[in-house]
């Protein structure tokens, strides 16, 4: 073959990859950029306002951790047809089965709420009132879900998800030092010396990076998606390549707050972006507009994740590609998750920041649990067939599940008695 | 006898009298786990109870000294 015919061939062959991916990306994708939602993003502005480039190695180390974890749940939905929750009960009992259930429910209504405090705090900046942006996202949400069809709602879903994407141009905004930005980001060091601040902002990032709404919400969607054993490839894929853009999307948070609020006391992502809008406008603008759709993003998923769970749980009819007639159920759990999380952000003195504790708390008792019964579940041969784990798979799964409960541990212990570390 | 139609009413004992029907319902069908208890699965299992029950007690022990 001549050189035109192998590009030709070549090109040709990638089309067809690039199709075939693009039919079944999406639960990899989406879970991953949703959990950069409204908490992810003040963690991460946080962090670099704190301490600028010097812990952007770290959060490069959480992409094969959030890949191996998610990646377990692609495998696990598309061998059993099931979600996480249905799992766990077939799998351990009706105790285990409860106690991950109500675990769940609650820290996803919770976490739900936060993301609402994110939505209502980044559209205040432009003078929208909270009662306007809760009415609105609400409506949003239930168009979304109600329009009858998994595929349709996935494509919306990755059309917000994409514009997570605009911290990349916001940092190409404020003109960063790019040789600082390696030679301080790309190289392992803890900066100011460790100490219970430090291991403090690690834990946090680390409780972005892997919650445990994400492990139930994946493996549903593929479920829902209809994917099957022989999808598990692409599966994979999408979930490296979410993995790889949750990273960088972090990375560029950082590099944002770290160029411009370095050594500013911020204390959350819409206070950042409020001190961006006085000295450049466009940039406060970005950053309130990747707050509010990153809130976004992580609400759609958090309450879908929930409705699977409790169709799954009480066997009610539980697909979005199911009319409301089919599923009320299912529907309805959504539409309450909604209007009560949106509800308390709108009581006045609402003790928003004691709820925002409670999720870091309360996501530590359930991330554990979540990730022990994934790993007991990925190495039984009876439900994984040959999909179960292997040796390498295993190593690297344990290694990152007893290191994440070491850490989460460490993390509630510390976020419930501050005094300890000093 | 006390039942809960009585205590709440016809139409409320009957809304809270279908949901604890399904919930029996889901504990009978989910009585037995169907994994194997291996060693393995039993040490990881009893770790988890351990670790919960010493997070909940952390948890009171928290709530306790807030409210003191």
């Amino acid at each position: 073959m001549d050189f035109g015919s192998t590009f030709f061939y070549k090109y040709r062959r990638f089309i067809k990859t690039l199709k075939i991916y693009l039919l079944l990306a999406g639960p990899g994708i989406i879970v991953m950029l949703a959990d950069n939602d409204a908490g992810g993003i003040t963690t991460y502005a946080v962090t670099g306002s704190k301490y600028g480039y010097g812990l952007i190695w770290f959060l490069l180390l959480l992409l094969p951790v959030a890949y191996v974890v998610q990646e377990m749940t692609v495998r696990l939905g598309a061998v059993t047809k099931r979600g996480h929750a249905e799992a766990i009960f077939d799998a351990f009992g009706s105790f285990w089965g409860w106690f991950s259930f109500i675990d769940l429910a609650l820290v996803n209504w919770l976490t739900l709420v936060t993301e609402f405090i994110g939505m209502t705090a980044a559209l205040a900046i432009f003078h929208v009132p909270p009662v306007v942006t809760v009415v609105i996202v609400a409506i949003v949400m239930m168009l979304m879900v109600l329009q009858g069809k998994y595929w349709t709602w996935e494509k919306i879903a990755i059309l917000f998800a994409a514009l997570n994407i605009i911290y990349i141009p916001a940092a190409f905004m404020v003109h960063p030092s790019v040789g600082e930005v390696l030679s301080v980001g790309l190289v392992p060091h803890f900066p100011g010396g460790f100490n219970g601040t430090l291991f403090f902002f690690l834990m946090a990032n680390i409780g972005t990076t892997i919650a445990p709404w994400m492990i139930f919400f994946q493996q549903s969607a593929v479920v829902d998606k209809g994917m099957k054993e022989k999808d598990i490839p692409w599966g994979q894929m999408d979930t490296l390549i979410g993995s790889a853009f949750t990273v960088l999307v972090a990375i560029f948070i950082v590099v944002v707050t770290g160029t411009v609020l370095y050594g500013v006391e911020v204390e959350s992502a819409a206070q950042a972006a409020s001190m961006m809008m006085t000295t450049s406008p466009w940039l406060g603008t970005c950053v309130a507009i990747g707050l509010f759709n990153a809130g976004f993003l992580g609400a759609i998923c958090i309450s879908l994740a929930s409705s699977w769970a409790f169709g799954e749980v009480f066997g009610w009819a539980h697909s979005l590609n199911l009319k409301v007639r089919e599923a009320p159920w299912f529907y309805v759990c959504y539409l309450l998750a909604l209007i009560t999380a949106g509800g308390v952000v709108l009581i006045p003195n609402a003790p928003l920041v004691l709820i925002t504790l409670f999720v870091q708390v309360i996501a530590v008792t359930l991330l554990p649990a979540a990730l022990v019964f994934l790993i007991l579940l990925l190495n039984n041969e009876e439900i994984m067939g040959k999909y179960r784990n292997t040796t390498l798979q295993n190593f690297a799964g344990i290694i990152i599940v007893v290191a994440i409960i070491v850490l989460s541990t460490a993390y509630a212990l510390t976020t419930l008695f501050p005094e300890w570390l000093g | 006898m006390l039942t809960l139609e009585t205590v709440f009413g016809q139409r409320i004992g009957g809304v809270f009298r279908g949901w604890t029907d399904k919930i029996h319902e889901i504990n009978k069908k989910y009585e037995k786990p169907r994994i194997t208890m291996s060693s393995g699965v039993k040490i990881a299992l009893m770790f988890l109870r351990i670790y919960l029950i010493l997070l909940v007690v952390l948890l009171g022990y928290k709530f306790w000294t807030m409210m003191k």
